[in-house]
């Protein structure tokens, strides 16, 4: 049994005509049309083009809405293992419906999709939500992008792990893959180096990310009335670590209380970052977390409280998407518990 | 400065009463390996009992955890001795003729100070991402003495050195054997360079050094590097064992002093001088963990890639997360120098790869070369053998809870491999 595949394209490629008729509403009809046979010989049998959905790119810009529930409609009828679209090269509308109708197709049916267009494609704006094989701005790169389509879509189908970016002729999604190169590192950084250096084209294998910068709260006028909460990304747990938060690479976050503890000893806490020497940290915990310090400042009316939890987690290689996420959930506890600020300490 | 390696292959190591290299096979007496280690009054005070074992290619064999790798060298012709300020006095290396032993390590290993040893597999999916599983290890597992629970960092300082005179040790075995094949590395002073490669780009190694401190520690002639301004340094001299690990970083991106020794940049860069660029010098500089040390050598770094007159410079890191830092100031200040970089690092990007790969990042860092991302989840199958001990799989950097599974297999992130994201670009691994 061969896996099925609605395939979408526009007038133009389905032969209806070019500008003057993208307003045509879109069509079912059977089995493939026009880039669809491509596809389907690329695929010897494995998969087929079970029907294909026309659409006028005029029409799809005008009215989305429409044509999406439409089409949202046939596929669904017809429960295939994959929806395609294009690819739309560098047709800007074109392209906008395919990634469209791609992201529509994969949120509201759960099914697998896949397109293909220019890098610089107005469509390519969805490339991290949609996957998409990058292609030559014309539509003479037909015959090159329809076997990396045809190879990608069967390796999906079949639920295949997808390899890099680079490899497999998708578009960087920003999901970081990792693969064997065919030099080492240092062969490839001097070769970079050298083009660098020539004013020669070279691609980095990691463009920077833009990071986002927090401005700070405003001052607290009258710490005598705050209540303080210790945060730390310095792993420390009770002793035992009751919640196994790892090393490294933490996949969650601690909430212990501290009421009635006065300090953090060696008998009762410990360090579960494995980032740093915790011999130091083992011995007086206070160092990373200074419990001690705190009430010592609550006694003297220096600070209101100090709060009777802290939040803890391990800094050591875990991804800037976990911590934003443990933060932004321990944060709403701390606002609901009334804290007035944070002291957070690091490793 | 003009260093000649002499190669000797080892194909195969055994014990015997008798020390010798004989047809690619090295002959160990291993008591003899442990009295040497004993001279030194450190590792009698810390060190039980040390236990020996040999891991070969191919073989079902884990070793863990492991401390570092080192491969046995021996000065034959010219001044000083291999690891210099360490194990031999301090003159200076990198001229003359030195032999290696290559195609094996000594790979120390035991119970650890901290959570940072990684492991090595010698066969399997996990042996394709560590460049150890490829060597004939002689693997010394040390026990601690009762009560190093209290001095745990004299125990950690006398299984390095207990590590590196087995590999001294060793490494005296080869001096009298003809080596298979012989290599020279030149580098020359800075005007007879520009004179004899007037139109070659001049390239410096910019060679971050591990100094974040606790544990996280580099040697250079014996010198805690984190008490060192940047420097620079004849690339050969780490050829001679002047620079060496004392690292428990992540097992991932630790930098062995097996690494040092064989640093592929100093490689790579050596294979293209003369042709595509002209090869100056190493720049080391540490990664230090307060701001203003950080600020002070890439100030530095950037100050000596100008003086230098230099045009392009690759700069390698050691550690992630805060010597992250490092790397990005380093690459701003010699980039606005007017000097072209290249960097190698690795990515954390979670285990689902969506995350940004670095804790720094700078617009001029337009040219990187990636050792992949440690997160990223493999499955390590049981192995017929361990080398060492399993008591620490679940807690080592890249770990779980339950990592260890009941049926002697191993779920963890890559990070628990000894140099599988290497940052001196050791490894063919990359990632987009």
């Amino acid at each position: 049994m061969s896996y099925r595949v609605v395939h979408y394209i526009n007038q133009f490629f389905a032969q209806i005509g070019g500008e003057e008729m993208a307003h045509v509403a879109p069509e079912l009809r059977e089995g493939f049309v026009g880039p669809g046979m491509a596809l389907s010989q690329a695929w010897k049998g494995e998969a087929e083009i079970v029907k294909t959905v026309v659409c006028g790119d005029s029409y799809f810009a005008e009215h989305e809405k429409e044509a999406k529930a439409q089409i949202l409609e046939w596929v669904k009828a017809e429960k295939p293992d994959m929806f395609i679209a294009g690819p739309a090269f560098n047709a800007g509308r074109y392209g906008y419906a395919c990634a469209n109708i791609c992201a529509a197709v994969q949120e509201e049916l759960g099914i697998p999709v896949l397109t293909g267009m220019y890098e610089e494609n107005p469509g390519a704006d969805l490339k991290n939500k949609v996957l998409m094989v990058a292609t030559a701005n014309s539509a003479a790169g037909m015959r090159k992008a329809a076997p990396v389509m045809a190879k990608l879509a069967l390796k999906i189908m079949k639920g295949e792990k997808l390899g890099a970016s680079c490899e497999e002729g998708y578009m960087p999604n920003g999901i970081r893959v990792n693969f064997f190169e065919k030099e080492r590192g240092a062969k490839r950084a001097v070769d970079m180096l050298v083009k660098k250096l020539n004013g020669k084209p070279f691609v980095t294998e990691y463009p920077m990310p833009s990071f986002d910068r927090v401005a700070p709260n405003k001052a607290i006028k009258d710490l005598s009335k705050a209540t303080i909460a210790l945060c730390t990304s310095g792993g420390i747990v009770p002793k035992g670590n009751p919640d196994h938060i790892e090393s490294s690479s933490a996949s969650h976050y601690g909430e212990y209380c501290i009421a009635g503890v006065d300090d953090l000893t060696a008998d009762t806490y410990e360090t579960a970052h494995g980032g740093y020497d915790p011999v130091y940290a083992n011995a007086d915990a206070d160092r990373v977390l200074p419990v001690d310090i705190m009430r010592e400042f609550e006694r003297e009316g220096k600070i209101g409280k100090l709060h009777d939890y802290f939040y803890t987690t391990v800094g050591n290689g875990t991804a800037v998407a976990s911590a934003k996420g443990f933060a932004a959930e321990y944060a709403q506890k701390l606002l609901a518990a009334g804290v007035d600020a944070v002291i957070m300490t690091s490793t | 400065m003009k260093l000649e390696l002499g190669y000797i292959q080892i194909n195969d190591i055994q014990f015997s009463k008798e020390c010798k290299v004989e047809n690619g096979t090295l002959f160990v007496d291993a008591d003899a390996v442990r009295a040497f280690m004993y001279e030194d009054d450190d590792v009698k005070d810390w060190v039980k009992s040390f236990s020996f074992d040999i891991a070969k290619p191919g073989e079902s064999v884990r070793i863990t955890p492991v401390k570092d790798v080192i491969e046995p060298r021996v000065k034959v012709e010219g001044p000083g001795g291999v690891f210099p300020g360490v194990i031999s006095k301090v003159d200076t290396v990198g001229s003359g003729k030195t032999h290696v032993l290559r195609g094996m390590a000594v790979v120390t290993a035991g119970k650890i100070v901290g959570f940072q040893e990684g492991l090595i597999d010698m066969s399997g999916p996990g042996a394709d991402y560590t460049p150890f599983s490829k060597l004939n290890n002689f693997v010394v597992v040390a026990e601690p003495k009762d009560g190093y629970q209290d001095h745990k960092h004299e125990y950690e300082h006398a299984v390095r050195i207990a590590g590196l005179r087995a590999a001294t040790f060793i490494g005296e075995i080869g001096r009298n054997v003809t080596p298979d094949e012989t290599q020279e590395f030149e580098t020359l002073g800075i005007k007879e360079g520009i004179e004899k490669y007037p139109d070659l780009p001049r390239v410096a190694y910019v060679h971050m050094l591990q100094s974040q401190g606790l544990l996280h520690d580099t040697y250079v002639y014996g010198v805690d590097a984190k008490r060192s301004l940047t420097t620079i340094i004849n690339p050969t001299e780490t050829m001679d064992g002047a620079i060496l690990s004392g690292n428990c970083v992540s097992a991932c991106d630790k930098n062995t002093t097996y690494h040092h020794q064989n640093n592929p940049v100093v490689a790579e860069l050596f294979a293209a001088h003369g042709k595509t660029l002209n090869y100056v010098c190493n720049i080391i500089t540490n990664e230090n963990v307060y701001l203003a040390d950080k600020q002070r050598s890439s100030d530095w770094t950037a100050k000596l890639c100008r003086l230098l007159d230099l045009d392009g410079a690759i700069v390698s890191q050691e550690g992630f997360g805060n010597p992250d830092t490092d790397l990005i100031m380093n690459t701003k200040k010699i980039e606005l120098q007017g000097v072209k970089t290249t960097i190698i690092t690795d990515e954390y990007a979670g285990q689902d790869g969506k995350s940004q790969s670095l804790a720094d990042a700078d617009p001029l860092a337009d040219a990187v070369v990636t050792g992949g991302n440690a997160n990223e989840v493999i499955i390590l199958p049981k192995m017929d053998k361990v080398i060492g001990m399993l008591d620490y799989v679940d807690v080592i950097a890249g770990g779980h809870a339950g990592s260890l599974r009941e049926d002697g297999s191993i779920e963890a992130e890559l990070q628990v491999i000894t140099g599988a994201t290497n940052e001196m670009g050791f490894n063919c691994m990359s990632a987009r």
